[in-house]
């Protein structure tokens, strides 16, 4: 019950502070109230759009999810890949970690530009944008994860008849997953700033688009219902993740919680 | 079987073995004593292939040793010795499975029946025939280490090579492994090196102790002079001659005290 707290606090001073407001200026934009909310949710949620007959909020999270979901799965296999190169085999890892570390130090939202210019102002930049933006941490960190593994089970493996092929196949890669998918959690954020930052800049539908789409009427009564339903949308992912990767691995301890 | 010819180990300017030689026929359970760090590990990495002697051979059976670790000798550390993503059973396997399919490390159908019911067996000569399904995490660490060494023996390897395996275990639990580490010595031609820390383990298990220690030291350049083997006692526990192992112990115990104190 005491998680609950800081959220109802959070309510009630909001509702507190709208209601404030309303009854100095009912046409008051910023605060808006609640059945003011609930009738902006049920236009966008629950009636067709006038113009193309569809419902905004759920074509919005679809298309939203999609470029969000390929780009997490593009980046997770890429740094998998990468990540266990580069920490398992010396020689790749000596030759393309320090170029990783540069590259994850470019600003991802500075290139954003350039995506547009090279992939258009379609569905593939946004997704780049994505892929770019946490695919080096994620291999960084799975590199470290992977130099972490001790000594001792890689000379164990080999004197279990490993060779360098099945050592990464049996041991490396199955000890890894857990961690990717504990890395995948933790950019999750990234991955949902860079999606609304680019739907905010180019696109015709998403979350991000209406909630910059909707800003220019002040439209306080949309945007907060967005905001919270991406938080909660977030939130279910994190969670989700973290259920998947107790449920797959186990045997994995560090930092399923 | 293994012959040890003159052999140097170097980090740079520090010699850490210097001119060993050493013949150990099958059959033989070495243990390894002296103080920490004269070399017993070092010496034990040498056997395992994992590092290179700088100067010498070993040979088994008059061939250089492989330069990598291979499934001809097995070893079994303090800690990190199984696979934490496998179950217990399938640590056992896995060895297996790696020696038969060297691009999947898989093994499916009858194959990898005949594997398992051959990794369950071992498992329960080891005592731990009740927890094949279990991971390792959910073991105590003295089931860690049985499952370290049937994982070991179940590649029946020529060389068992343990690293201080008991270092971190309970007295009674100890008491435990050394039981079940003579009987499965006893039953299979192998031959055992063990590196241990406790002179009273080194003494009691195996049929021969070998005492690293340096013998000259400079105290103006420490890493000079290297340890070398200065006892190798053979031990025979059949006639149980207590007295002269006592005797040995103690003439062992003043070299590795007076060693201590630092020259």
């Amino acid at each position: 019950m005491l998680l609950l707290l800081p959220f109802i606090v959070l309510v009630a001073i909001y509702f507190t502070g709208s209601s404030l407001r309303l009854k100095v200026n009912p046409d008051d934009k910023l605060l808006p109230s609640a059945t003011q909310m609930s009738d902006a949710i049920k236009q966008v949620a629950f009636t067709e759009d006038k113009r193309t007959g569809e419902y905004l909020l759920w074509d919005d999270t679809v298309s939203s999810l999609r470029r969000l979901g390929i780009g997490l799965v593009v980046s997770a296999a890429i740094a998998l890949v990468a990540g266990i190169a580069t920490g398992a085999i010396p020689l790749v890892g000596a030759t393309l970690s320090p170029f990783i570390t540069v590259l994850s130090m470019i600003p991802p939202l500075a290139v954003l530009p350039i995506l547009f210019i090279v992939f258009g102002l379609d569905e593939l930049s946004k997704v780049v944008l994505i892929v770019i933006g946490i695919t080096p941490m994620i291999i960084r960190d799975l590199q470290s994860r992977t130099r972490e593994i001790p000594a001792e089970l890689w000379v164990k493996a080999q004197t279990l008849g490993a060779t360098s092929w099945t050592l990464i196949l049996r041991v490396i890669l199955p000890q890894l997953l857990p961690r990717l998918l504990v890395a995948m959690r933790l950019s999750l954020c990234s991955a949902w700033l860079f999606l609304i930052a680019a739907e905010a800049i180019a696109s015709t539908d998403g979350l991000g688009y209406r909630i910059f789409l909707v800003r220019r009427y002040l439209a306080m009564d949309v945007i907060l219902p967005y905001v919270m339903w991406i938080t909660l949308l977030a939130w279910l992912m994190d969670e989700a993740l973290r259920r998947l990767t107790q449920w797959i691995f186990p045997w994995y301890g560090g930092g399923a919680r | 079987m293994i012959e040890v010819r003159n052999v140097w180990k170097k980090y740079g300017d520090q010699v850490v073995l210097e001119r060993l030689n050493l013949t150990i026929a099958e059959g033989e359970f070495c243990s390894m004593v002296g103080a920490s760090g004269c070399g017993k590990s070092t010496f034990l990495r040498l056997l395992l292939g994992q590092e290179q002697a700088t100067r010498g051979e070993i040979l088994l059976d008059g061939k250089p040793l492989p330069s990598e670790p291979d499934e001809h000798r097995g070893v079994v550390f303090q800690r990190y010795s199984v696979f934490e993503h496998l179950s217990v059973v399938r640590n056992v396997l896995l060895g297996l499975e790696l020696r038969q399919a060297k691009f999947t490390g898989r093994l499916f159908g009858a194959c990898r029946r005949v594997a398992r019911d051959e990794a369950v067996a071992m498992l329960e000569r080891v005592g731990l025939g009740a927890a094949l399904d279990k991971y390792p995490q959910q073991l105590s660490g003295g089931m860690q280490q049985r499952l370290a060494i049937a994982q070991a023996l179940v590649m029946k390897p020529r060389v068992l090579l343990l690293d201080e395996p008991f270092g971190a275990l309970d007295p009674g639990i100890r008491r435990d492994m050394h039981e079940l580490l003579l009987g499965l010595w006893r039953e299979s031609n192998l031959t055992i090196f063990m590196v241990t820390h406790d002179l009273k383990e080194g003494f009691t298990l195996g049929s021969r102790v070998l005492v690293f220690d340096k013998v000259r030291v400079d105290p103006q350049a420490p890493g000079a002079y290297g340890a070398r083997i200065t006892y190798n006692i053979p031990l025979d526990h059949s006639r149980d001659s207590a007295s002269s192992i006592h005797m040995a112990q103690a003439a062992v115990e003043g070299a590795a005290r007076a060693d201590v104190i630092p020259a």
